[in-house]
């Protein structure tokens, strides 16, 4: 092959400004770790976003493998919308660095951890391995409250803005109707779960803390007997037994985990099981409200 | 870019229809909106005492204390017990002569490597890991230096720089930590052309492609010192390329497949040293070598949940040519051959974690040679002929993980690397404490 022929010379230029071209014009790439904020990317940044999400609903996130399909995905992205507080740490450190990806590393404006724009509850005042999956950073899973998701969203539509100055104005747009109907539908479900207020419940892992905080759920104990640990049938004979004054409404696991445990104890107390999905079906088209509005009709269901 | 006040009422109207009906004529939806405003002001007086003091949560500070700046300290102890009913001082890999760290561990009681691994991020631009490595040789104890390397993060386009000491980038295992593998020794074709594993001191740079299909090509130079390897070398001494693709097929499914290359010129290699009574005779090989190498791994696990369940297929095969010269170091007279060497060999294996603690697996092995030289007794010397024999090994495996950080592994092998069938046993304990870093695919 010889540079200087025409032929090839103008093929290359072609294939350059064909690249050029396409870059002008392309969406915002976003990874999100989660469903969740798939969903809410979905939401803010409308047709600008070409979104995927790295996990589905059904998986469990502290636990995902750094898959070649994942730092394929992560190369290409210009902002990453992740839980935070430690949540991914067993996998997106390695995704970041092997991806070759300058713009979504730590503290670039396209690294997005929603736990920084929320308070956290259980953090731990001492961190030790036997205490399990615990996150020196508090519990990861705060997309259960629906107030953190107002906050994070307002984050969030921010972050789009700064990276995309383009679309800012979609992006505050989009962010305002989003936030009025939030709004409208929060009211709503307080309303639908005032009379779940001091109920009690136990739970498989602590994994709606910030949901049971919000309803005012009382949580009488988790199954597992340290984050991320399955009980074993000792420990729940014990829990069995301390638990016997009580009177138990329900038991609450999401649906990516054996759901055996919640099984025995529902058996013994003769309270009944809900198996909540964890987060939204993103690939399934479920936007963030529809998953919400199933989560409490699930939980009014019960007390009814 | 300005946007004028129909511009930014089409995007509002537009981003609206899309968020409360797809489809609503204008009417409908200038409805819709009217109702919405109407609730939302009710809402926002009912709630203003509760909701308005929850929403303006303050971002939460990182808080930084005197230590929060130190690297991720991570220890690996690991410790095997081994019983062999040949003695493992006689072990041989016929067509294969062994250097490098390439052997069996003692008899007994035995600590492998134990690692303390030091890694972060050293500021925004470059990543560090340093890994030190203690561990028994000949009764004594040695610090090895096993990594120590920084690597870029914001080079961008796809690409990374890595330099420093690290293992090299070509094979699938080669590239993970032995504490990662999933069995406690390494493959024949491993042991026989790496002396266990290959690493040396140089600079790798990859490239990540901007596809859907996962593709890293990547390029590494060595200084050459180290073996397979060796001598002294004023620039490069060895150098690598590798290739690696690699997707998912649904969401229970993926795979990874790659290839590899490694070549050395003006080799100076020394064997392991082989005693004659007094003066060991230390085979020497000069001369040039090529090795390109291919590798497949499949795994699977329900909905992609490796944690409860999963499936892990796995498949390497190696060839090396070699050509140049064979002496033996300390005999008298000095002996010589010429030599012209290829040694291929593959290994398959299967494992399967049925449950969140428990885990089984099974592999095989085979190494195959063709050396020729001009004198057949310095090749024997050396162990680089086969008698016909071709060595092949089996293997069982299942561990017990009572959480990530440890893990109990009892293995059986049925070791026809040399002529005198071999059983060995192997009861090893991997614990990790401290950080814990992400693992490879």
């Amino acid at each position: 092959m010889k540079f200087h022929n025409g032929k090839y010379y103008n093929r290359i230029v072609f294939v350059l400004l064909l690249i050029a071209v396409s870059d002008v014009h392309a969406n915002l790439n976003v990874f999100a770790c989660e469903p969740e904020w798939a969903a809410m990317a979905k939401e803010l940044g409308g047709d600008r976003l070409t979104i995927y999400s790295a996990t589905t609903s059904m998986q469990d996130p502290h636990h995902i493998q750094a898959r070649p399909s994942l730092i394929a995905k992560a190369r290409s992205a210009d902002l990453l919308v992740c839980s935070g507080a430690e949540l991914e740490t067993g996998w997106l450190p390695l995704l970041l660095r092997k991806s070759g990806n300058a713009n979504i590393q730590q503290n670039q404006p396209g690294n997005f951890a929603a736990a920084d724009h929320v308070e956290k509850h259980d953090v731990p005042k001492t961190l030790d391995r036997s205490m399990g999956d615990v996150h020196a950073e508090g519990n990861p899973h705060i997309h259960t409250s629906p107030e953190n998701i107002l906050l994070v969203a307002a984050a969030l539509s921010k972050r789009l803005s700064e990276i995309d100055v383009d679309n800012e104005e979609y992006y505050s747009t989009r962010y305002s109707v989003f936030e009025s109907q939030w709004k409208v539908l929060m009211a709503k479900w307080k309303q639908q779960v005032k009379v779940l207020q001091g109920v009690n419940i136990v739970t498989h892992h602590n994994y709606w803390t910030y949901l049971n905080r919000w309803i005012g759920l009382n949580v009488l104990a988790t199954l597992e007997p340290i984050p991320g640990v399955s009980p074993s049938s000792s420990y729940l004979a014990k829990l069995k037994k301390q638990l016997s004054q009580q009177e138990i409404k329900m038991i609450i696991h999401v649906s990516y985990v054996s759901d055996r445990p919640s099984q025995w104890l529902s058996e013994q107390t003769g309270a009944p099981v809900i198996a909540l999905p964890a987060t939204v079906d993103y690939q399934d088209g479920q936007t963030l409200s529809l998953w919400f509005d199933g989560v409490i009709q699930q939980l009014v269901s019960v007390k009814r | 870019m300005k946007i004028s006040f129909l511009q930014s009422s089409v995007i509002c109207v537009l981003c609206a229809q899309s968020i409360v009906a797809a489809g609503a004529t204008d009417e409908e939806l200038n409805k819709q909106l009217e109702t919405l405003e109407q609730r939302l002001v009710a809402v926002e007086k009912q709630a203003e005492d509760n909701s308005e003091n929850a929403l303006s949560v303050k971002q939460s500070a990182h808080q930084a204390s005197s230590n929060s700046f130190n690297p991720a300290i991570s220890v690996i102890l690991e410790g095997v017990y081994a019983s062999y009913k040949n003695d493992p001082e006689n072990y041989e890999l016929p067509g294969y002569a062994l250097g490098g760290e390439a052997g069996l561990a003692p008899e007994g009681f035995s600590l492998g490597h134990s690692e303390i691994i030091l890694s972060n991020n050293i500021d925004d631009k470059f990543y560090g890991q340093f890994t030190l490595a203690i561990a028994d040789h000949d009764g004594e104890t040695v610090v090895e230096l096993e990594e120590a390397f920084f690597e870029t993060l914001s080079l961008g386009y796809g690409f990374t720089v890595r330099g420093g000491r690290f293992y090299s980038g070509i094979g699938y295992l080669n590239q993970q930590h032995q504490h990662a593998w999933d069995f406690y020794d390494a493959p024949l074709i491993y042991r026989g052309l790496f002396g266990e594993q290959y690493l040396d001191d140089g600079l790798r740079m990859s490239y990540v492609a901007p596809t859907d299909l996962y593709l890293e090509l990547g390029t590494e130079v060595f200084a050459g010192g180290k073996y397979p390897a060796g001598g002294k070398h004023s620039g490069t001494g060895s150098w690598t390329a590798f290739l690696n693709v690699g997707g998912d097929v649904g969401v229970s499914h993926s795979w990874q497949s790659g290839v590899s290359y490694w070549s050395a010129d003006n080799i100076e290699r020394e064997y392991g040293g082989h005693d004659h009574g007094g003066v060991g005779e230390v085979p020497l090989f000069e001369g040039d070598s090529d090795i390109v190498g291919f590798n497949a791994v499949y795994k699977w696990a329900p909905n992609g949940n490796y944690l409860d369940q999963n499936v892990k297929l796995q498949f390497e095969y190696f060839s090396r040519d070699e050509q140049g010269a064979l002496t033996l170091l300390n005999s008298s007279p000095l002996e010589t051959s010429t030599l012209n060497s290829r040694q291929d060999g593959w290994y398959a294996q299967a494992v399967w974690q049925f449950v969140r603690t428990w885990s089984v697996g099974v592999r095989y092995d085979m190494v195959d040679s063709d050396n020729t030289g001009s004198d057949d007794s310095v090749l024997g010397e050396a162990g680089l002929l086969t008698a016909g024999h071709m060595p092949e090994r089996a293997s069982l495996m299942a561990e017990w993980m009572p959480s990530e950080y440890s893990r109990i592994r009892v293995q059986y092998n049925r070791d026809d690397s040399y002529q005198k069938t071999d059983d060995q046993v192997y009861l090893q304990y991997t614990f990790s404490m401290g950080a814990h870093g992400a693992h490879q695919y």
